[in-house]
Order: C-alpha cells, then sequence, then structure tokens
C-alpha cells in the first residue's frame, strides 16, 4: 500500500524534503512507516525521540496501523504562540 | 472563528467578532515576538503550520474550553510566516458574562494550542536559526 507522509519544522529541513511516499505491506503500522521514510529521503534522517505522528488529521499512536492511501503526517515537537 | 494567515493581525476585529450584549467581560490575549530568547538576541520568527489539521485542532481547543467554562464565544487568529520583533502572532478573543472565566479559558486556550495544534516556529538569533522545541535543528550562519 502506499502511504504519503509529510514531514514538518526541523524534520523537514533534516530530511531535504517535506514529502515523501513510502510502499509498504498491509497490516503496516506508524513505526514501519516512519523508518521507510527514514531511508526514502533526500538526506537520511533519525527521528527525534520527541515526535509526535497524525493519521488524516488525527493524532494517533506509533502502533496504528495504516491503511492505504493515509496521509501520515510527523510531527516534531509544535511551538505555536 | 478561525484564522490562520501570513497578514498582519487586528485584535480589535477578534475583540468585536466575540462582543455580544449579554456579555460582561472581553479578555483579549497577544502572543508578541520578543527581541530576546534564551539569552541571545532575536532578530524575527518564522512560522509554519500544517492545515487543515491546525484548524481543526484549534476548533477542538474552542469546544473544549466552552465546555468546561461559562464563556460565550471565542476567536482565534494565528500567523504564519516572518513575523518581526513587536508584531503579533497570536490573538485570542473571549467573551462571556463575567470576567473570571474568560480569563481562565483564554489561558487555557493558549496552554493547549502550544501543546497540541501543528504550528511551528522557528527563531532567527544573532548567528544562527533554530525550530523552537527542537535543539538538534539549531544552525549557525556565521
Amino acid at each position: 500500500m502506499k502511504i504519503a507522509i509529510k514531514l514538518f519544522a526541523g524534520l523537514r529541513d533534516r530530511a531535504g524534503t517535506g514529502d515523501l511516499t513510502v510502499e509498504l505491506p498491509g497490516g503496516a503500522t506508524v513505526a514501519d512507516a516512519i523508518n521507510a521514510a527514514q531511508h526514502n529521503a533526500p538526506i537520511e534522517w533519525i527521528a527525534p525521540t520527541i515526535l509526535m505522528a497524525a493519521v488524516n488529521n488525527e493524532y494517533v499512536d506509533f502502533t496504528s496501523a495504516l491503511a492505504d492511501g493515509d496521509e501520515l503526517a510527523l510531527i516534531p515537537p509544535v511551538s505555536g504562540g | 472563528m478561525i484564522l490562520i494567515t501570513d497578514q498582519p493581525l487586528d485584535p480589535k476585529t477578534l475583540a468585536d467578532a466575540v462582543r455580544a450584549d449579554s456579555d460582561g467581560a472581553v479578555v483579549t490575549f497577544e502572543g508578541v515576538t520578543r527581541n530576546h530568547n534564551d539569552g541571545r538576541r532575536v532578530e524575527y520568527l518564522e512560522y509554519e503550520a500544517y492545515r487543515p489539521m491546525a484548524d481543526d485542532k484549534l476548533q477542538e481547543l474552542i469546544d473544549e474550553i466552552k465546555e468546561r467554562w461559562e464563556i460565550d464565544a471565542v476567536a482565534v487568529a494565528h500567523r504564519v510566516g516572518r513575523v518581526d520583533i513587536g508584531e503579533t502572532s497570536l490573538v485570542i478573543a473571549v467573551s462571556a458574562a463575567h470576567r473570571r472565566p474568560a480569563f481562565e479559558a483564554a489561558l487555557h486556550l493558549v496552554d493547549r494550542l502550544k501543546e497540541v495544534v501543528p504550528i511551528w516556529k522557528k527563531e532567527f538569533f544573532e548567528g544562527g536559526e533554530v525550530w523552537i522545541g527542537d535543539p538538534g535543528s539549531e544552525r549557525t550562519t556565521a
């Protein structure tokens, strides 16, 4: 299945892109997608320890299963205000 | 009212948007870019937002404070892009019949915003830049 991954802020700077697509087997989780993304980016990057994930605009656990066509956003520490 | 924009913010527009004849209080909060942070001289900030998730999360927070406090209306505006020293990056306006819930709800909203709304600021300081909350992202430009 195809998962679109969006990267933001410091994560996008590390990866050299804000948009990645990864191909994963059915049943893959958010954690699997992060592992795949680290190797698919133009620059290899390491996920910071404090990272949140959102699927289709809702925060999810790293153990959540993904579905074909999901948009996974990797969210480094937020700092609005 | 929720607004995420790269244009300058006008607090009065938000205060007027929440005001009604039944209200005895309108609290307006502005977050402003200061010229120093962590002992360094700040030159400007740059904000980015993940939309539409940021809009959705702001709406959830508005629903949260409306449930918890006796307030009337809420308006939130957040700026994205470059925000210079002294400029406003965030405006929150809360109206209520009485002042205390308006103050408490406005404070809670800004606290929660800083925890869950996918908006980021990059600080451009003298000699470098860093995404706030992500020290590993620091780069020096000297």
